[in-house]
C-alpha cells in the first residue's frame, strides 16, 4: 500500500490513488482486444471489397459498359449481366408495389388502431417470427403457392408460373415482416402530442394519421423501405426455388409482358450460377458482377442514409 | 379509440346552457360529425386491419405448404432411409445425421468466429468508443451487415478457402470450415448490433455507481454492464445461431457436396447442410428435380429448418423482452 511509503503526504497518496492507476496494463489490453475484434470485422469488409475489385477490375475496365449491357452467354468473352440487371430491377419494383402498401397498412393498423388484446399480440409475435424464418423457406412457399397461383390466373406464360410475378410475390412475402417492423418504428417515433393536438381540434383518427402522423413518419418509412428493398435486391436463395434461371436464356426484344411472364434471372442468381461454372474465366466475370451488385446496393444504402440525415428530426 | 365520439346524451340547443353548468352531470357533446365521415373512418380501419392480417395469412401458407408434402414424404419412404450412410436423395438415402451434423458443425464454426468478434465489437462500441469513432465505425458494421450472402459465398470460396483454410489444413477448395467462417462473418454484425443495443440500454447510473466505488473501466464493462445486459446478449447469440442455421448461399457455394454427401465429421472435408441440400434439390443439380420422393425431401428439410429456427427465434424473443422489461 502506498500509505506506508515514507516521505509522502496524505494528500499525495490520495491524489495518486485517484489519478495514478487509471491505465493499468490489463485494462489497456482489454480495450485493445475489443478494438482488434472490431477491426478484424471491418478488415474483412475491406479485404472483401478490395478482393472483388481486384478480381473484377480487368473485366470492368476492359469491357466497360459492354459487360453491363451484354446478355448472358456461355462464352465468358461476351457474357454480360444485362438480363440479370433488368430481372433484378423488375423484381424489386414488383416487390415494392406489393409489399409497400401492405407493409405500411399493417404497420398503421398495429401502431395506430390496434387495441392491446390477444389478437394484436399474436399478430406482432407472428411478424417478428416471420422476420426470422430462413429465406429459403419462403422459396418453398413461393414454389407451392405463388407459382401455382400465377399459373392458375393465366399469367404463367411459357414458364408454368416460374416467372417474375411468382418470384416477386415470394420476395414480397419475404420482406413484408421487415417492412412492417421498420414502418412501425417510424410511426412510433412520432410523438403522441402530435396525435392529441389533431384529436383536440376534432379530427378523426384517419384524418390525424393521413395529414400528421404519416407525413412526419415518411422519412423514416422511406429509409426503411429503401434498406428493405436493397435486401430483396441481394437475396438469392428463394429465387432458386421459384425458378430463376441459373443457365442462360434469350430475351431478344421481348415485350414487357413477355419479360414479366417469361423466364427470368436476377443479378445474385447469376453470380451464384457463374461461380459454379467450371471455366475459370468466369471467376473474373463473377467478381465483376459482384462489383455491379455492390455498387447498386451502396447507392441504395447511401440514399437511405442521406435521407435519414436530411429529414430526421429530434422531438 | 373506437366509439369514443359516440353520444351518450344528445345536446339540446334549446336548453339554456346555464342549467348544464349548474349540474354536476357531465356535459357530452357529439363532435363526431356527419355520418359519412364516420363510415369512412370505419372503412379505413377495415382496410388496415386486412393489411395486418396478410402477415398471419403468410404464416399459415408457409406452414401449410411445408406440412402436407413433408407428411407425404415421411409416409412414402422407408423410415430406415432416414438413418443411412449419407444424404443422397437420388439414391433414396436420406440420412438425417449427415445434414443435421453438417448444419451444426458449420453453425458451430460460425459462432466460434462471430461470438468473440461480435461481442468484442459491441462492448467496444458501447463502452469505449468516442461518439466520433462510433459515428464512423457503426455504419461500417452496417455495411458489412448489408453484404448479400451470395457475395460472401464467393468470398468464402475464392479467398477464405485458399488463404485461410488451405493454409492450416489439407482441405480441398470446398470445406465446411471455409463455409463456416463465411457464415461467421455474416453473423458477426447481427450479434454486434443486437448486443450493443442491449448494453446501451443499461442505464448509465449503474456505470456511474460502479465508477463511484472506484471500479476501472474494464471492470465496469465486464462485471456491471455485461451482466446487466446478459439477456440481450444471450438473445443476440441465439439469433446468431438461428441465422447461421438458416443461411443458404454461403453454404451452398463453399461447403461443396452439392449432389449429396457421406456422413462427415471432419470440418476440413466437404459437407452437407439442410439449406444446401434444399438448394441442390431446387436447382436440380443432382438431377432429381420432379422425381418423386427425392424432391419431396425438400419440403421435409424445409419443415425441419422452419421448426428449429422458430424455436430459436421464440427463445431469443423471450430474452429480449426480459431486457425491455427491466429497463
Amino acid at each position: 500500500m502506498a500509505a506506508r511509503t515514507p516521505g509522502l503526504s496524505t494528500a499525495d497518496i490520495v491524489k495518486e490513488s485517484l489519478a495514478g492507476k487509471r491505465h493499468t496494463v490489463g485494462g489497456m489490453a482489454f480495450e485493445a482486444g475489443l478494438l482488434v475484434a472490431l477491426l478484424i470485422a471491418l478488415g474483412v469488409l475491406v479485404t472483401l471489397l478490395a478482393d472483388m475489385l481486384a478480381r473484377g477490375w480487368g473485366v470492368l475496365t476492359g469491357r466497360g459498359l459492354d459487360f453491363v449491357t451484354s446478355p448472358l452467354s456461355l462464352t465468358p468473352e461476351t457474357a454480360g449481366v444485362w438480363q440479370s440487371i433488368v430481372g433484378s430491377v423488375m423484381l424489386t419494383a414488383f416487390v415494392a408495389i406489393v409489399s409497400f402498401p401492405i407493409g405500411i397498412g399493417a404497420a398503421v393498423y398495429l401502431e395506430e388502431y390496434a387495441p392491446d388484446n390477444r389478437f394484436t399480440r399474436l399478430v406482432n409475435t407472428n411478424i417478428r417470427n416471420l422476420a426470422g424464418v430462413p429465406s429459403i423457406v419462403y422459396g418453398i412457399l413461393g414454389l407451392t403457392i405463388f407459382v401455382r397461383f400465377v399459373d392458375a390466373v393465366g399469367a404463367g406464360g411459357g414458364t408454368v408460373g416460374k416467372n417474375i410475378l411468382a418470384g416477386g410475390l415470394t420476395m414480397a412475402a419475404l420482406v413484408l415482416p421487415i417492412m412492417i417492423i421498420t414502418a412501425s418504428e417510424a410511426l412510433r417515433a412520432v410523438p403522441d402530442s402530435i396525435r392529441e393536438a389533431g384529436f383536440g381540434v376534432g379530427a378523426t383518427r384517419w384524418e390525424v394519421i393521413r395529414s400528421h402522423v404519416l407525413p412526419y413518419a415518411a422519412p423514416g418509412i422511406l429509409t426503411g423501405t429503401i434498406l428493405t428493398l436493397a435486401r430483396a435486391f441481394g437475396e438469392t436463395a428463394p429465387l432458386l426455388l421459384v425458378g430463376a434461371v441459373t443457365g442462360f436464356f434469350s430475351s431478344g426484344n421481348a415485350s414487357l409482358w413477355e419479360r414479366t411472364t417469361g423466364p427470368y434471372t436476377a443479378l445474385p442468381v447469376t453470380i451464384f450460377s457463374w461461380t459454379r461454372q467450371p471455366d475459370s474465366d468466369f471467376r473474373a466475370l463473377t467478381a465483376a458482377a459482384i462489383v455491379v451488385l455492390l455498387v447498386v446496393l451502396f447507392l441504395a444504402n447511401g440514399t437511405a442514409i442521406l435521407l435519414r440525415n436530411r429529414y430526421e428530426r429530434k422531438w | 379509440m373506437e366509439g369514443a365520439g359516440r353520444p351518450t346524451r344528445p345536446l339540446h340547443p334549446s336548453r339554456p346552457l346555464e342549467s348544464d353548468w349548474m349540474t354536476t352531470e357531465p356535459l357530452t357533446l357529439d363532435l363526431s360529425g356527419p355520418v359519412p365521415r364516420l363510415r369512412r373512418e370505419r372503412r379505413v380501419r377495415r382496410v388496415f386491419w386486412i393489411a395486418a392480417l396478410v402477415s398471419v395469412l403468410i404464416s399459415l401458407l408457409i406452414v401449410g405448404s411445408l406440412v402436407g408434402e413433408a407428411w407425404n414424404f415421411i409416409r412414402t419412404i422407408p423410415l430406415a432411409s432416414l438413418f443411412d450412410i449419407g444424404w443422397f436423395p437420388r439414391r433414396g438415402l436420406f440420412d438425417l445425421r449427415t445434414v443435421i451434423v453438417g448444419t451444426m458443425l458449420i453453425a458451430g464454426i460460425a459462432m466460434l468466429i462471430a461470438t468473440p468478434l461480435g461481442l468484442g465489437a459491441a462492448i467496444y462500441l458501447s463502452e469505449y468508443a468516442t461518439p466520433r469513432a462510433r459515428r464512423i465505425l457503426k455504419p461500417m458494421l452496417e455495411i458489412l451487415a448489408g453484404i448479400p450472402s451470395v457475395v460472401l459465398g464467393y468470398f468464402a470460396l475464392t479467398w477464405i478457402s485458399p488463404n485461410l483454410v488451405q493454409k492450416i489444413s489439407s482441405a480441398g477448395v470446398f470445406s465446411m470450415a471455409a463455409a463456416g467462417i463465411g457464415v461467421g462473418i455474416l453473423v458477426t454484425p447481427l450479434i454486434a448490433s443486437v448486443s450493443e443495443d442491449a448494453m446501451r440500454a443499461v442505464p448509465s447510473s449503474l456505470r456511474e455507481a460502479s465508477y463511484g466505488l472506484g471500479a476501472r473501466k474494464a471492470t465496469t464493462a465486464t462485471r456491471v454492464v455485461f451482466p446487466a445486459a446478459i439477456s440481450g446478449i444471450a438473445a443476440s447469440l441465439i439469433l446468431g445461431v438461428s441465422r447461421a442455421i438458416g443461411e443458404t448461399m454461403v453454404v451452398a457455394m463453399a461447403a461443396g457436396a452439392v449432389g449429396g454427401s457421406l456422413f462427415e465429421m471432419n470440418v476440413f472435408e466437404p459437407g452437407q447442410t439442410m439449406t444446401a441440400a434444399m438448394t441442390a434439390l431446387a436447382i436440380g443439380s443432382d438431377q432429381v428435380a420432379g422425381s418423386g420422393n427425392a424432391f419431396q425431401s425438400l419440403f421435409f428439410l424445409g419443415l425441419l429448418l422452419f421448426m428449429i429456427t422458430l424455436v430459436l427465434n421464440v427463445a431469443s424473443e423471450r430474452f429480449v423482452r426480459r431486457v425491455r422489461e427491466k429497463y
